[in-house]
Formats: C-alpha cells, structure tokens, sequence
C-alpha cells in the first residue's frame, strides 16, 4: 500500500484525490499547512507522523504534492510516485504552477484516477496515457479499447507508430561532480553519465547500444581489438525498456525504445578527475573599507576542445558596494540578489589561464554576521564542453532492427557539463 | 449546437467563477437539460464546486440522473461525484446500481474497468452485494485491463466487507490471477493479496514453489510499480535454503540496475533479507560487491529520495557494514545539501568511520563545523566526539581539532565542544586532562545548561588537578539559584566532591550549596540529593567518598546501537515508513483494526530517536552513569538496589529511589531503619485478600522498651487509603529485641486522594506517621505502594467495550516493557492475573508471526482508574512483553509495574 489520498495543495487544497475513504481529507490537509508554515525551513523533513497519519511530499514551483497514509507504506514507491506524477502533468499542461491545475482540473481527476488505483501506482507514462485521456475537444468519441501497452510487457510503446524519416538522436552528457578542499586537494570527485535518447523509428525496432565497457570487453576477451582504453562504469540505471536480465548475463543493451525523448541509461564513475576549471581567489579584505578579490583560472583540459559559457560564481559578502572590475577576459557582473560576482566567459579554450580583480566599498560598520556566508560558500563554476567526454566513454554502434527492415541513422553527440562543482575558499 | 471551443491548454478555471446567489437551482435546471453540453458544464461546475471543498451534495439525484450516458467524460465526472458523497447518500446511491452492473458489461473495456473500479471506492456496505456478481465476471475478463482493476477492486471489497470476499471464494480466483498471462495483472493481483494478508493477518499470499516462479517470470514483463509489488512480496517470503535463496538473488539482481529507486530499494530489501541464508563466503563477498554502487547512486537522486535512502543505508552500514565500508566520501556533504540530508549523511559517516578513514572525516567535520546552520554545526561538531569515542586510536586527533573550534570562540561551537569533550573524559579517563587549562578559560562563553553543567563535571571530577577549582565553581555558585536544575544537580555534586578532596578550603562553600539546596529549592530531585549527601557527609565521610568519587564505568562507543532483533525487523521493512522512524510498524501506525494489533518480537521501545546525538545516554539504561542524568552517583555506588536492606541504606529518605520488588503474596521492605524511631525497624508491604486492603507491617524492635501500642496516621496519597483503625494494639507487646507484626486495614476514600499534577506520573509512595504511645515519640516512614492491592474484582471489560476503549484511547498513552517470567505458559499467567483481580478478554495467535500470541487484559482500582493490557508471547521464551493503555496516564506506569510484579 502507497498513499491513502494524494493531494496538490498550495497549502489551500486544489485538488485532492481520496483513493482509500480512511483519511478526513481536510483536517489532513490543514494539519499539513500548519506544519509547513509553522515549522522552521530548516526543521522540515519530507515524512513526517502527526496523529497517526503519515505525510511524504515533494514540492514543485509553489505546488506541494502530497501524499498520506496510515500505514506502513513503501514511501520510496511514493515518493517516486509523486515525482513521477509532476512529471506526467508537466508532459499534459506545459508549466505546472496552481493556474494549470486548476484549469485542467477535470483531466487532472482523470490522470489521479488512471495513475494510481487503492493507492498503488498503475500507469505513468504520459504518452500512453495520452492515447486515452486526451484533451482535445473531440472527447465526443469514445476511445474504444484502452491502449494495448497499458497492460503488455512493453507498456512504453504503442503499437503501429510511423515517422517518415528514421532517425534516432544519441547524446552521451556527462556531468563533473568535483569538491575542492580549501587547501586546493580534491575531496570527492565523480562523474554522473547520461546516455539521452531522441528516437524517431516506426514499428517496434529493437535496438543494441555497444559501448566501450571494459568489464564487457574482458568478458568477451575482446580488449586487443578495441581501439583507445575502455571505460569501467562503476553504477548503471537503465530505463524500464532496458532488459536487465540480459545485461546482467553478457553486458549487452537491448531494448524496444519509446518514441521520443528519453534517458536510456545513466551511469556513474568515481574517478580521480583533475578539475577541469580550476580557479584561486584571493581575498583581501581591508577592516571597515573596501575588499579586494583576485581570482585566477585554469582551463586543465586539451587545448584543442573549447568550453563554452563558463559562469564563474565568487561569493561576497551583502553588504558590499560600488563594484569594479578588471578581467583579461569575458565580462564580470555583481548580482545584489544573490551576493555574488559572475565572471562569464563565453569561450574557454584548454591550456589557457586567465585573472581578474574586483574591488568593493565596505561599510565600515557593517554586521559580521551578513558576511559570514560569503566566506563560507564555496565558489562554484558552469560549463560546457562539447564533443568531449571525461570518462571516455564512447558509442561504438548502434544497431536498429526492424521487421519492415528500414535503414536509421543514428546521430551521437557527446558533451561535459559542470554538476556540483564547487571550490571551497581558504 | 452551442459548443463552446476548446483548447488544448484547458481552460476549467471558468468553472470556478464564484456561485452566484441561485446558482444552485441554475444547475439543478442544467443537470436536466437536453443540451449535452450544457449538461456537462453543468456536472463541471459542480465538481468545480467540490473540489474547492462546497458542500453540493443536495444536487445528488439531479447528477445521479445524468450517469446514463454514452460521454466517457460526463461519466467519469458522475462517477467522481458518487465516490464523495455516496456516504452521505446511501440509499440514493442504490439508484447508481443498475448502472454500474450495466456499465460492467459494456463492450467497451474502458467502461467496464471503470466501472469496476469506481464501485469498488464507493463504501457503502449496502452496495457491496451488488458489487460481487460483477466482480467475479470482471476478474475473469477477457482484456487483462479489466482483469488487473479487478484485482485491485477485491483489496477494496476486503476492506468494507472480509466475509463476503471470502464467502464469495474472491481469495482463491485471486491467487488464480497469479498464473495469470499478462505480467500487468499478475503484480495486481499480488498488490491485492500482500494487503489481504497484512490486514487480515492471514497467509493468504502464499509463495509455493510454483507460484515463486511466476513471480520471478513477471518480474521481468511488468511495470515498474509491479516490479516493486512483486519484490515487496518477495521479501516477505522465507526460502527453503541457501541454494533457494542463491537463486532468487540472482533473479533479483539485474533490478539493482534499474532507473527506478523504488524498485532499487525493493530489490536491496529483498536481497539483504535473504543474505541471512547465504553461508558461501564467496557469494557473500560478490552480493556485498554488487550492493554498493546502486546504494550510492542512489544519492544522486531527488533530496527527498536521497532521505529515504540515507535513512535506509544508516540500518544497512549496521547490518553489514563491509557494503559500504569504501565509500565514506560519498556521504561528505554537498554544500547544497537539504538539511536534513545533511543530518543523515552525518550519521551515516559516523557509522563508517574507521582508523583508515578517520583523517578524511575529521576534516571534513571541520570544515562542517564552520558552515552557517546552527544545527548543523553543532552536530558535525558532536559527531568529532563521537569519532573520538568510537576510535581510541584518533581521540587525540579529535581532541586537537575540537580545541582548534574553541579557538573559534563561536559561541555555539564551544558549547557543543565542551559537552562532546566531558563524554571523550568519560570514555578516557584521566587522558586528556591537558585540554582542562584551554576549557576553563572559556567559561563565561557557556550560557546552555548542557554545556554549564558538562563543564561543571569536569571541575568536579578533576578538582585535584585545577588550581583554583572552587573559585571557578564559585563563580557559578553566585547565580545557582537562576540555573536550569540539570546545572544544580551538577554543582551540587561538583562542590562535593571538591569537598572530599579538599575539605579545608571548600567548608564553607559546601555548606552553602547543601543549604541552597535543601532548604532554598523546591525542586525533589535536588534536595533529595541535597539530604543524601548532608547525612553522608556528616556520618560517615569516608562512606561518602566510596560514594561520590567511585570510579564510573567508562563509557561505550554507541554507533551501532540498535539491538540485533529490532535490527533485522528494520531490515525486512526497507524502503517502508518503518525504515525511516527506525521503529517497527506497530509503534507509529494507528491500529485501526485490534484484530491487526501485532506482531513482534521486538522485545524493547527504548529505542527512541536515532537523531539523537549518541554519547548521550539513554534515560533509563544502566547506561546511565553520567550524573548528569540523576542520581547517577548513587548508581556508581548501589547499582539497582533491589531491596532498602543491607548495608548501603544511604536511602532512607530517598523516597524516589530503588522500588522494591514486591510481590502479589506481599513482599515488604524495610521503611524505617530504626535511627529515628527509637530502634523499631519495620518492613512494610501492602496486599489485598478477599477484598480487603491492607497495610502488611513486620517489626523488628531493636529499642530500650518494649513495643505496645502504636497509633498510624497517613498523608493523602494518589491512592485515596486510610486506616480503619488507628490503633495498633500489640498483644503480647514486643519485647525489646524480638519482633512481631500486624496487618492494618486499609480503606479507601475519595477524602485520602491526593489529586496528581497533570502531566505528572502519580507519586508511588504512601507516607505514614507513627506515634509510639510508650513514650509518645513521633516517626514517619514512606512506602511504596503497590497498585494490584487495590484492584477491584469488578474490573473485567466486555469484549467491545475493550475493543472501543482500546481503540478510543490514544497510542502516545501507552506504556511499554518487556518482562521475565519464571514460566513459559500462557495459561498460568492468565491464572496468575486473575487471582489478582487482572481479567483475560481475548487471546489469539499474532498474524504473521508464527508461535506468537497476544492476550489481552483489563483491571480497575477501586478508585476508579481502568487500565487495558496487551501482552504479547512467543513459543518457547520466558518473558513477555506488557504494554498498558489507560486514561488514566498518571497511573499507567505504576499499573505496568503492578502487572510486571503478577507475571512474575
């Protein structure tokens, strides 16, 4: 058992949906509010008990989605539900903030209907939900039969789909996950892989990704052939199309993708990775006067890959004033709203190093306590660098095979982007 | 035909324009139109209505009337309408019958599946009838959707109507559906009968060797969601042996890889239970191989999922902590951490800090420990402590950068420091006093009782070494009376033990603190305390050392502190609310139905809050020498007296301290040791037969004169008695030197009862005064009373009455414990209980939890106050678990004690 009773409230209920009859609705509902309003941001936790009934939310925009329970529910499946569920109206209306749920409130009850039955999750998958629950004018017509992967072992694809053209769109993103230690050693460093699918193919194609996997290599003794090294990937998700039992046995992806968008698989490295972007700031702050950062930084990659729209976040402290700059590159901004100097530079090319000074008026009395968190946060930095992969990961085909035997092409990208890459301060 | 256009954005806000005045007999007008369209508005708006919480259920028969209809929209709406407000309709919802019978046959499986569904939500028990014939026919339907909202619909039906779901054989074409083709249906179906079984307690989702293998197959072909109801069930079931468990495992691991963490956590749950089987070194080492990375992407998911896992992972480092032994650095917080993940992460790092790792952690913690979040960085701060206590090899490295912190002279930090460096003293003794000279010059930084009185300890403790010890204690001497009682309780034993190491210039100071204490405070704890150490210090002073400065058991290292058993049921509810409270189901979740009370072996509650920062000890545990708590000196010297005699009766007048063991035949003790009552010591016990209480003393008179009359009063007492008769004539009088002893009756009263403060457990003891009337010499003495002596015979409940006062009284006013018996049967205690007035109202074996059974109880005093009693057995173990709930929460605890005293 999952939720006895989901709600999407703004802390004024919008729209709820009582599946079990064993919850009073609304004195839930208030009791939810009042924890939410009356208790400290930093005190909450996303489960909690009060009076014998459990909550579990998450929060979208300034939506709540919440889901209650007298039981000892599996609160990993609600969770996932109601993330899942955010997403399968986003997919339905676009934006989702209160004046979407209430203007398609009537399809909303349908979907609280069809996505969960007695508080357990059945189907989530927007585009086959959209074969039946639609909201087009013509619901005249009544839809006869409920899509066939509604219940089949394929419950992501629907029979008979025709794209003219045949295309399927790889991109391998890998995201660098890096913290630096105040003394410049990197306390924890990892990559975060996605390998995103855009797939445009009629029929019910099967598919087989082949990557550069070192264990898979080893097991087939295919190490001498492959070209370059082989990467070992530490912790791979699939998507539900994904047969895992076959990986499991001999490491081949297989799989009948769902039409469009989708994340086939992510993966994780935990790797020693020398930061990519490298920066030093020096701070000089003159007692009651004014502060002087210096920041220097690195690119430590080849000189031959180029990364573009580096944003370079140097915390400061509120109270700061009358900026000025001085950069050999890009452009430095002050952002009042955020305490912080944005250093951007549109592009960055590998092997180069660059400096900037900035300079701030500071009150003389200013309270110690507002700049505390400008020496405690670290410095953090965006980037992306196309057609390079940290990991070295690499796609070495792509097979697409399909009864009506059309040729697809598929294209591969590859990009590194930042994730949570942050350099503590001294 | 006016239709209004539509776009695709939707545009049903309109249908929450505000109700005009009129508005409802408008829509009554709209329901009855002939216009579709303006009959589907019109369902809109009321809908509309509703969903914004207005009461429309005066329109039921005009919406009911529009459920005939071939729009699949306007009958969804209908059918939404019927769900809410059926309840409140329950004879007009009969009308809707006919309709959902049709509609259950309607070509059209949509509409079928529907129409099953919805009339499984509506819960009207009159309904239910009508519900079977087409739920059968659903449940074997032609289109596998009907057939899994089917499934689905028999939980419903269970819920409002078990017999007929069993009556009408629901149950077995149930467990049929399991061999059922389409893989959708298949995980339903089980979802069903996991919860059929959960609530009825009935092994009605029994795994066979067949029905395991199609659950293996389905968990290949079906939904993520099913992937999950099908491992949940899994997890549930025993394998025949290690090689059967080899093999689910195997099956069950490429669902390590899925993107979907719930399905990840089920199939750890899964694998992590049945591990207990595997006995292969080597399989152990692959499993415990494969578990890890899954777990630690799990980290990289949503901040509410990475919670859930934390919590999860915090049981699983405990279970097997070799799984994640590596992977210490992932648990380092993100600086964009939520903080509540941050929490966890901590907890989780202090479960995996060893001798490799310990440096890493310390700076990190360091670094913690400067961030903004006051919580934060005072738990990160403990948590240096922690590894200090945990690790022998790294306390000196934990010691050095906590005095770094200190140096910070951020207020909180050194507070925190202080508190965590008193523990670190307890665990080493005379260590690390070095650090004492950096601590004191500190003091006028601390202002958080805790914080005071650990620092207060440890100029106590180490007196001797700190020059000018008592004008430090001076100093905070000068605002005692201001001070939270947890900073007296500690500077009066501080000063003490000054005292005894250093008499001559602490006198006059001791003095004054016992005189603070005794007479100026109001506090019990305190001037109990106070009395204790006056009459040692002035009796017997060398007894008084053996008191005070006995050494204290060191403290342990308690990273790992959940008990094996309670360990093991956490683990088997991975990924459940139980999981993340680290409590079992039963604690938290309302029972809402006595028939699922239930079910466990867990053999203690103390268990308390994992959050809790863990040198601090327990309040109750023997744990507890840290005098912080209370008494705990005494403990060091006269750990759990378990009667008042023998040499060590310091305690005479400690009224609170060491509840004497009696039993239902009456055990007494001693209550007067003879130095204040001209040599008459009496044991005093209190018992009931045939109905009458009475007051049971033996006299020991070890006096001049010989012992005639004596005449006994009693203060009120929470307990209402009064004697009968006031005089205690002995005849033949007790010569000096023998003994003899008398029963005095005892009645109860409304006038004797003293009313407890509420909130407040009701004081145990009954005070009496005696007056010899030899010489006319006054002495008092306080008993603690025993409540089963007031039990009145006409306490037994009605099984319904018990069931709705059960129900009716909240779980928080429950009292738990766990006792030894001399027997292992049943049926003794029962007999037991009964010939103390405690009545059996319903036995039965536990659901689920084979060779466990619970009895239930109930018992009254005569002075009005019902308690009900669960408790609960297991085959073969001498002990049980008693847990009383009563209105009467002052009395509830002394009323468990009474019962742990009749078990025995």
């Amino acid at each position: 058992m999952v939720a006895s009773a989901v709600f999407i409230t703004d802390l004024k209920v919008i729209i709820s949906r009582n599946y079990r009859g064993d919850i009073p609705p609304s004195t839930c509902c208030a009791a939810f509010s009042t924890y939410i309003s009356e208790t400290d941001e930093l005190d909450r936790v996303p489960i909690f008990t009060l009076d014998g009934y459990t909550y579990s939310y998450i929060k979208y925009n300034n939506l709540y989605f919440l889901g209650v329970t007298k039981r000892n529910s599996n609160v990993s499946l609600l969770i996932t539900f109601l993330y899942r569920l955010v997403n399968v109206f986003k997919d339905y209306f676009g934006e989702l903030e209160d004046e979407s749920i209430r203007d398609n409130f009537v399809i909303i009850y349908e979907l609280l209907d069809e996505t969960m039955d007695h508080g357990y999750p059945q189907a989530l998958d927007s585009k086959i939900l959209r074969e039946y629950i639609t909201q087009e004018g013509n619901r005249m017509e009544v839809v006869s039969k409920p899509p066939v992967a509604l219940t089949n072992a394929v419950s992501w694809r629907s029979e008979g789909i025709k794209h003219k053209k045949n295309e399927i769109f790889l991109d391998v993103v890998e995201k660098l996950n890096l913290l630096v230690g105040a003394n410049g050693t990197v306390l924890s460093s990892e990559i975060i892989g996605a390998v995103k699918m855009k797939s445009y193919l009629s029929g019910m194609p099967e598919l087989k990704l082949g990557l550069n996997d070192k264990i898979m290599f080893e097991a087939t003794g295919r190490q001498a052939q492959a070209k370059g090294k082989a990467v070992e990937l530490e912790d791979i998700k699939f998507h539900q199309c994904v047969r895992l039992a076959r990986f499991e046995n001999d490491r081949t992806i297989s799989f009948i993708p769902p039409d469009g968008e989708f994340d086939l698989m992510t993966y994780r490295l935990n790797t020693h990775v020398k930061p990519l972007i490298w920066v030093e700031a020096v701070v000089e702050p003159h007692a009651g006067s004014r502060i002087e950062y210096m920041i220097k930084t690195k690119s430590q990659f080849k000189s031959r890959s180029i990364a573009n729209n580096v944003e370079i976040i140097i915390p400061v402290p509120s109270d700061v004033d009358s900026p000025s700059f001085k950069s050999s590159v890009g452009t430095v901004t002050y952002l009042p709203d955020r305490d912080a100097i944005v250093w951007n530079i549109k592009q960055f090319h590998g092997s180069r190093e660059y400096l900037m000074r900035a300079h701030f008026g500071l009150p003389s009395i200013g309270a110690e306590s507002a700049r505390e968190n400008a020496w405690k946060t670290p410095i953090s930095v965006k980037f992306e660098i196309p057609y390079f992969t940290v990991s070295g990961i690499q796609v070495r085909y792509l097979k697409i095979i399909e009864k009506s035997g059309y040729q697809a092409l598929p294209w591969v990208r590859y990009i590194t982007q930042n994730g949570n890459y942050d350099l503590r301060m001294a | 035909m006016p239709s209004k256009p539509k776009t695709a954005g939707g545009s049903d806000s309109r249908f929450f324009t505000t109700q005009k005045k009129g508005e409802t007999h408008e829509l009554r007008t709209d329901l009855h139109s002939n216009d579709r369209s303006t009959k589907v508005d019109a369902v809109k708006k009321v809908i509309a209505s509703m969903t914004v919480g207005k009461d429309v259920s005066m329109l039921f028969t005009d919406v009911l009337n529009c459920i005939q209809t071939d729009n699949i929209e306007l009958k969804k709406l209908v059918y939404l309408y019927l769900i809410n407000y059926a309840k409140s309709q329950p004879e007009l919802t009969l009308l809707a019958v006919n309709t959902f019978v049709k509609d259950a046959n309607d070509p059209n499986p949509l509409i079928r599946a529907l129409a099953v569904r919805t009339m499984g939500c509506i819960r009207v028990e009159k309904i239910t009838e009508y519900l079977c014939e087409p739920l059968s026919r659903s449940l074997r339907d032609e289109d596998p959707y009907v057939r899994k909202t089917a499934a689905v619909c028999v939980a419903k039906l269970y819920d409002i109507a078990p017999d007929l779901v069993e009556d009408r054989g629901f149950l077995e074409i149930l467990h049929d559906l399991i061999s059922d083709a389409n893989p959708s249906v298949v995980a339903n179906g089980v979802a069903a009968l996991s919860e059929i079984a959960e609530t009825s307690g009935k092994d009605v989702m029994k795994i066979s060797t067949s029905v395991l293998q199609k659950l293996l197959a389905a968990l290949n072909e079906c939904t993520e969601w099913g992937q999950v109801f099908i491992l949940d069930s899994l997890s549930k079931y025993t394998p025949a042996d290690g090689r059967e468990a080899e093999g689910i495992i195997e099956r069950v691991t490429p669902r390590l890889q899925h993107a979907n963490s719930a399905v990840v956590m089920s199939a750890v749950k899964v694998i992590l239970n049945y591990m207990n089987m595997i006995t292969t070194e080597d399989t152990l080492r692959t499993l415990t191989r494969k578990l890890a990375p899954p777990l630690v992407t799990l980290l990289n998911s949503e901040p509410e999922t990475q919670y859930v896992a934390l919590r999860n992972i915090n049981l699983i480092v405990q279970k097997r902590p070799q799984i994640l032994e590596n992977a210490i650095h992932f648990f380092f917080c993100k600086y964009n951490d939520p903080i509540y993940v941050k929490m966890e992460k901590l907890e989780v790092i202090i479960k995996l800090v060893g001798e490799r790792n310990v440096e890493q952690v310390l700076l990190e913690l360091k670094e913690y420990a400067t961030e903004v979040d006051v919580d934060f960085v005072r738990k990160s701060v403990s948590s240096i402590g922690r590894c200090a206590i945990k690790l022998e090899k790294a306390a000196e490295r934990c010691i050095s950068v906590l005095l770094e912190l200190i140096q910070s002279k951020v207020n909180y930090v050194v507070q925190e420091a202080v508190v965590v460096i008193k523990d670190i003293f307890r665990r080493y003794p005379n260590k690390y006093e070095s650090v004492i000279a950096t601590l004191c010059e500190n003091l006028e930084t601390l202002d958080e009782p805790e914080a005071k009185a650990s620092m207060i300890w440890i100029i106590g403790e180490y007196a001797e070494r700190i020059d000018n010890a008592d004008e430090l204690l001076e100093t905070f001497l000068e605002t005692f009376e201001e001070e939270d009682p947890s900073v007296q309780l500690q500077l009066l034993t501080a000063t003490v033990k000054c005292f005894l190491k250093a008499p001559e210039e602490t006198q006059e100071m001791v003095q004054r603190v016992l005189d603070m204490a005794t007479e100026e405070s109001d506090n019990p704890d305190l001037r109990d305390r106070g009395f204790v150490y006056w009459r040692l210090l002035s009796t017997d002073p060398e007894a008084a050392k053996a008191v005070v400065l006995s050494e204290k058991p060191v403290i342990e290292d308690d990273t790992s502190k959940l008990e094996p058993e309670l360990l093991d049921t956490l683990i088997s509810q991975i990924a459940t609310l139980s999981s993340i409270y680290h409590k079992p189901p039963e604690v938290f979740v309302t029972r809402a139905n006595i028939r699922t009370v239930t079910e466990d072996d867990v053999d203690d509650y103390e268990y308390e809050d994992e959050n809790d920062v863990g040198v601090q000890p327990s309040a109750d545990g023997p744990v507890d020498l840290l005098d912080i708590g209370g008494g705990g000196d005494m403990n060091g010297s006269a750990p759990q007296q378990n009667n008042g005699g023998g040499d060590v009766d310091l305690f005479g007048l400690d009224t609170g301290g060491g509840a004497p063991a009696a039993r239902p035949t009456c055990v007494k003790t001693q209550v007067c040791d003879g130095s204040q009552s001209g040599g008459i010591i009496i044991n005093c016990g209190f018992m009931q037969t045939n109905g009458s209480v009475s007051m049971e003393l033996d006299l020991q008179n070890n006096g001049q004169i010989p012992v005639t009359t004596l005449a006994i009063q009693l203060n009120k007492s929470a307990f209402g008695l009064a004697p009968t008769n006031q005089q205690l004539v002995f005849s033949p009088p007790i010569a000096p030197g023998a003994s003899g002893s008398y029963s005095v009756g005892l009645t109860v009263t409304p006038n004797m009862m003293s009313p407890v403060a509420p909130g407040s457990a009701a004081p145990p003891t009954v005070q009496a005064a005696i007056k010899n009337l030899s010489n006319n010499s006054v002495f008092y003495f306080a008993a603690n009373f025993t409540l089963e002596s007031i039990f009145s015979p006409d306490g037994a409940l009605d099984r319904t009455a018990f069931i709705n006062t059960w129900k009716g009284i909240d779980d928080t006013k429950e009292v738990y414990s766990t006792v030894q018996l001399t027997t292992s049967s049943i049926e003794a205690i029962i007999q037991k209980f009964a010939s103390a007035s405690i009545f059996q109202i319903a036995r039965r074996p536990v659901p689920n939890q084979p060779g466990q059974e619970v009895v239930y109880f109930s018992c009254k005093t005569m002075t009005q106050h019902s308690f009900l009693a669960e408790l609960t057995f297991k085959e073969g173990v001498m002990a049980c678990k008693i847990c009383v709930k009563s209105e009467a929460t002052a009395y509830a605890a002394l009323a468990k004690e009474a019962l742990e005293r009749c078990a025995k």
